[in-house]
C-alpha cells in the first residue's frame, strides 16, 4: 500500500519536549533545566479509513502523540500534515482543521458536564466551531449523531443528564459529540478502558461501523495489545517517546520481533485458560523521560540487551514490507 | 477449616427511591491459603460483599440477614470497638484507586506506621522500622519510606497500599480491583507479587474484579456474581472449561484471545438491571438467549453439579 499518497494524517519526526519548571534559585545555576522528552522522534501516517493503534505503557508518550497531532500540545519540532498539507497554524486554519479531526477521551465519567442535557453536550461542538444552524436543522443534526452512536431512539436521550446514563451509554454520548462535525479522523484515547468487558465490544463494533460507513480514520491509543489487535489495521508499539515496532496488526501479534513487543505479548492474560507457573514479567517500570538514556531507550529493561544497545540508538528498519523494527537483534 | 464462611448474606441500601438490594442471599466460603475470585459487571454487588465482610459499609447500607464467620468468629456480632481491633489483623482491604487512597501530606512510611501503631504495641520508631521491612516485602527500596505519595508512580503506590494492608499480618486480604487502573506490565507485576505474598504467608485472598481474564493465573476458585446474586461458583477449571451458567459463558466470551482467531467478542446485549426493581424470576433472563417461561417467574435455586461446582440456572438439572 502506498501510504504516503492516500494518508489522511502523517507525522514526520515529531518531538514534544516539556521543560520542567524550576524553582527561583535554579535560574542562577548554570545547569540546563531538565527536559521531559515525551515524544522523541515519531514518524507515522494513518491512511483514509485506516485504524492505527498506538500501544505502550503509561508514560510512553502515546497520548502526547495524539494531542500533538490535534495541535492540543505544541510540537517542539516536526511536522503534522492533514490531507496532504501541513496543519495550518493560524486561528482560522486551526478552526477548520479541528472540524475534521476530533478526539474521544478515556473517562466518560469525567468528560461530560454533569449539569448539561445530553442534547447540549452533543451540540456543543457546533457552537465552538461557529456553525450557525436553524433550530430545526441543529436538532436534526443532534438526533442524527446520537443515532449514529447507537443511542436510539434519540428522543429517549435528548433531555437527560449524564448521571442518568451508564458508562457505556456515556461513552456513546462522547462519540456522538465527536461525530456531529462529521470528522475524517478521530484520536481515540483509551476509549474503552473504563468500561466493563461486556460493554466494550459494543463500543468497538460502533467504531468499526463508523469507519466502514463514513470512512473515518482512527488513531487508537491503548495499553491493551489485545484490543489493538482486534480493532486495528496496523499497530505501532511505543516506548519512552519512540516507536519500537510498527506493522500490520496480525504481523505484530503473531510475529512481533522487538523484545519489548514480545514482553508485552507474554503478559497478556489468556481468558478461559488456567495457566500454570509464573509468567515472564519485565522488571521495573518505564524510566523517567527527563533522564537522557544513551543508546536504545529500552536497553535498561531489555532481557537481551548487549553492549552496543547501551551506546548506540537503533533506527527503525524495515524488515518486511510495512513491518519496521528498531532493534539491533533484528 | 474454613477461614471465611458467608451464609445467605443480604446487604441492602436504603435510598430515597426505596430499598436497593445490592447483595441478596449470597453464600460462599474460603479456606486458609486459598484465593477466591469474585467477578461480575459493575454494580453487581462485589464490592458491597467485601465491605460487608470488613463491616465497612457506608451509613446507608445495612446487613439485613445472613451470617459471616471469619476464622470461626461471627463478624456480625462485633461491636464497633471490637471491629476496630479486628480490622487489619483479621481482614484488610486493598482498595481500587491506590492513587487516591494515600494521604498526600504524609510520607508513605508514616502512613504505614500509623496503621501499625493503632493495632500493635509498638513505638513510632519501631513502627517506622517495620514499615521499611514491609516496603522490602513489596519490592520498593526501603529508603523510600521518607518519600511522599506524589513521588511514587501508580504501580509503586499500589505496592505501598499492599504493604499497608500487610502491616498487621491479616488472615484474609481482599483486593478490590487492585490492578484496574494500571497498565498491563504493572498489572502483571502486582498480580505476581500478590500471588507470592499469599503463598509465603498462607493468607486467604479474595480478588474482586470485572476482568475475568486475570483470574486464571491467580485464583483457585471463582464466584460469578450478577445483580446481587451468585450465579455460579467452582474451581477455576470448572468455571473456565465447564461453565454451565449462560451468564458465565457469555462473560468469558467477552474477552479476546490474542493467541486465537481474530474476532470481535460478542459482548452481552443490554445492561444489568436496576436493583431497586430487579426482574422477577431469574435476574439474568432479560439478557439471556436461552430464557424460557419458567425463567421469567421462578427464581432458580443453587444446585451442586459435581465437586465444588454450583450453578443457579433452570437449564441445569441436578446431577446428584
Amino acid at each position: 500500500m502506498n501510504q504516503q499518497k492516500d494518508a489522511i494524517v502523517s507525522v514526520e519526526d515529531l518531538r514534544v519536549h516539556f521543560e520542567v519548571r524550576q524553582g527561583f534559585f535554579s535560574a542562577f545555576s548554570k545547569k540546563e533545566p531538565p527536559v521531559v522528552r515525551a515524544v522523541d522522534g515519531v514518524t507515522l501516517s494513518v491512511g483514509r479509513g485506516e485504524i492505527l493503534s498506538l500501544v505502550g505503557e503509561s508514560g510512553s508518550g502515546k497520548t502526547t502523540v495524539g494531542k500533538a497531532i490535534l495541535q492540543l500540545v505544541p510540537p517542539t519540532t516536526g511536522t503534522v500534515s492533514f490531507d496532504g498539507a501541513p496543519v495550518p497554524q493560524d486561528r482560522q486554519g486551526l478552526h477548520a482543521f479541528r472540524q475534521c479531526a476530533q478526539m474521544i477521551f478515556q473517562d466518560p465519567y469525567q468528560s461530560l458536564n454533569p449539569r448539561h442535557y445530553i442534547s447540549d453536550i452533543v451540540a456543543e461542538p457546533l457552537d465552538v466551531a461557529g456553525i450557525d444552524l436553524s433550530a430545526d436543522v441543529r436538532d436534526a443534526r443532534v438526533r442524527e449523531a446520537l443515532e449514529q452512536a447507537g443511542l436510539t431512539p434519540a428522543d429517549d436521550y435528548l433531555y437527560r443528564y449524564p448521571y442518568e446514563l451508564s458508562g457505556g451509554q456515556r461513552q456513546r454520548v462522547v462519540i456522538a459529540g465527536a461525530l456531529i462535525l462529521k470528522p475524517k479522523f478521530i484520536v481515540a484515547d483509551e476509549p474503552v478502558s473504563m468500561l466493563d468487558a461486556s460493554i466494550r465490544t459494543g463500543i468497538l463494533k460502533l467504531m468499526l461501523r463508523l469507519r466502514d460507513e463514513q470512512d473515518i480514520a482512527y488513531l487508537f491509543i491503548t495499553h491493551d495489545l489485545s484490543l489493538a489487535w482486534l480493532i486495528s489495521d496496523r499497530i505501532a508499539i511505543m516506548y519512552l517517546g519512540k516507536i519500537m515496532e510498527i506493522g500490520a496488526a496480525e504481523e505484530i501479534i503473531k510475529r512481533g520481533l522487538h523484545p519489548y513487543t514480545q514482553a508485552l505479548m507474554a503478559v497478556m492474560p489468556v481468558p478461559g485458560q488456567v495457566r500454570e507457573g509464573g509468567r515472564t514479567v519485565l522488571e521495573g517500570e518505564t524510566p523517567n523521560a527527563a533522564i537522557r538514556i544513551e543508546g536504545c531507550k529500552f536497553s535498561g529493561r531489555c532481557p537481551r540487551a548487549f553492549d552496543r544497545c547501551r551506546k548506540e540508538e537503533p533506527e527503525l528498519v524495515e524488515v518486511a514490507p510495512g513491518h519496521s523494527v528498531a532493534c539491533f537483534l533484528v | 477449616m474454613n477461614l471465611l464462611e458467608v451464609r445467605n448474606l443480604k446487604t441492602y441500601f436504603s435510598t430515597t427511591k426505596g430499598m436497593l438490594k445490592a447483595v441478596d442471599d449470597v453464600s460462599f466460603r474460603l479456606e486458609s491459603g486459598q484465593a477466591l475470585g469474585l467477578v461480575g459487571e459493575s454494580g453487581c454487588g462485589k464490592t458491597t460483599s467485601a465491605l460487608s465482610i470488613a463491616r465497612l459499609l457506608p451509613k446507608e447500607g445495612r446487613i439485613e440477614g445472613g451470617e459471616i464467620f471469619l476464622d470461626g468468629h461471627d463478624v456480625l456480632l462485633d461491636s464497633e470497638s471490637e471491629l476496630r481491633k479486628r480490622r487489619w489483623r483479621d481482614v484488610s482491604i486493598i482498595f481500587q484507586g491506590a492513587m487516591n487512597a494515600l494521604n498526600p501530606v504524609l510520607t508513605v512510611g508514616e502512613q504505614i506506621a500509623e496503621a501499625i501503631v493503632l493495632h500493635e504495641r509498638l513505638s513510632k520508631e519501631e513502627a517506622l522500622k517495620k514499615s521499611q521491612e514491609l516496603l522490602d516485602l513489596v519490592e520498593i527500596p526501603r529508603e523510600r519510606y521518607k518519600r511522599y505519595p506524589h513521588e511514587f508512580s501508580g504501580g509503586m503506590k499500589q505496592r505501598a497500599m499492599i504493604a499497608m494492608a500487610l502491616a498487621c499480618d491479616p488472615k484474609l486480604i481482599i483486593g478490590d480491583e487492585p490492578t484496574t487502573a494500571l497498565d498491563v506490565m504493572i498489572q502483571a507485576q502486582i498480580l505476581n507479587l500478590l500471588e507470592r505474598l499469599r503463598r509465603e504467608r498462607s493468607m486467604g485472598m479474595i480478588l474482586i474484579t470485572h476482568d475475568l481474564s486475570i483470574l486464571g493465573e491467580t485464583c483457585d476458585h471463582i464466584a460469578v456474581m450478577y445483580a446481587g446474586k451468585i450465579v455460579e461458583t467452582g474451581t477455576v477449571t470448572d468455571i473456565f472449561e465447564h461453565a454451565r451458567h449462560p451468564y458465565t459463558d457469555r462473560l468469558i466470551r467477552c474477552f479476546p484471545n490474542i493467541h486465537g482467531k481474530k474476532a470481535i467478542p460478542e459482548g452481552i446485549e443490554g445492561y444489568p438491571p436496576n436493583l431497586l426493581d430487579p426482574p422477577a424470576g431469574c435476574r439474568f433472563h432479560p439478557r439471556c438467549e436461552y430464557a424460557f417461561d419458567r425463567c421469567r417467574v421462578e427464581e432458580p435455586v443453587t444446585r451442586h453439579v459435581g465437586g465444588e461446582h454450583t450453578v443457579a440456572c433452570h437449564l441445569v438439572e441436578e446431577t446428584r
